[in-house]
């Protein structure tokens, strides 16, 4: 199954990005292919280098950028949500890149499921 | 347009009120460039979302700008599949008459139909 990604709710207020962090990494150890994960809405703050969470709390970037190394994957942070929050080049972490929304449409297209977390 | 032979089926929901929260808004501008990419998109009001297209709303007070007129430039897009759902519009206390667009009145039978024919959708 090729599946896309779509995140909506921040990191640590909602607990849909750790959702979609568990389903993502488990589709691909399953097997499936994950053709993007796309950042939106206040999704997109998942992508700051800039969160400094407790030492004992999980590193909610830090663990999408390692997923994103293991498997090569493709993240987008959608530019005009991220303008709106104050994301941008500058504290995005490894792995993440800023595209239009466009690129949401293109994964609806391609994907046969869009799996979409929050909202 | 929207119905050439690769165009694929695809839903944007809303289903929350618009001026509470953000999720409305941005779920418009995704529609807007979705608009652009010549696929088969069906529109569906439900539940608050009904309250998206409402027309004379005045958010002046809050500061937030009154979007729900730009629900007619849908029409511009060739986005003509427009539904809304039938207990929730009643069950506000509104008809069509009350909206700044005139989306086809459709009961939870026809929603569900409708959304099982699509290859993928979008909620806001």
């Amino acid at each position: 199954m090729k599946f896309g990604i779509l995140i909506l709710e921040g990191p640590y207020q909602h607990e849909s990005s750790d959702s979609a962090y568990h389903f993502t990494k488990a589709a691909l150890e399953k097997g499936h292919e994950v053709l993007r994960v796309f950042f939106y809405q206040d999704g997109v703050i998942n992508s700051t280098k800039l969160m400094e969470p407790q030492q004992d709390d999980r590193h909610i970037q830090r663990r999408w950028s390692e997923l994103q190394e293991k498997y090569d994957l493709d993240y987008v942070v959608c530019v005009a949500a991220a303008k709106r929050r104050g994301i941008n080049d500058d504290v995005i972490g490894p792995g993440f890149k800023i595209g239009g929304l466009g690129m949401l449409t293109e994964v609806a297209i391609e994907a046969d499921r869009v799996v979409q977390f929050g909202a | 347009m929207g119905e050439e032979e690769k165009a694929e089926k695809l839903m944007i929901v809303f289903r929350k009120a618009p001026y509470g929260s953000i999720y409305s808004f941005e779920g418009l501008e995704n529609v807007l460039i979705m608009g652009a990419y010549d696929q088969d998109i069906s529109i569906l009001f439900i539940d608050d979302g009904v309250y998206a297209i409402k027309s004379d709303m005045d958010t002046e007070a809050t500061g937030i700008k009154n979007f729900s007129p730009t629900f007619r430039a849908l029409e511009a897009y060739d986005i003509e599949k427009l539904y809304i759902d039938r207990e929730s519009l009643e069950s506000r206390g509104l008809s069509v008459d009350d909206l700044v667009i005139k989306p086809k009145v459709i009961e939870a039978d026809e929603v569900e139909k409708l959304m099982e024919e699509q290859k993928n959708f979008f909620m806001f």
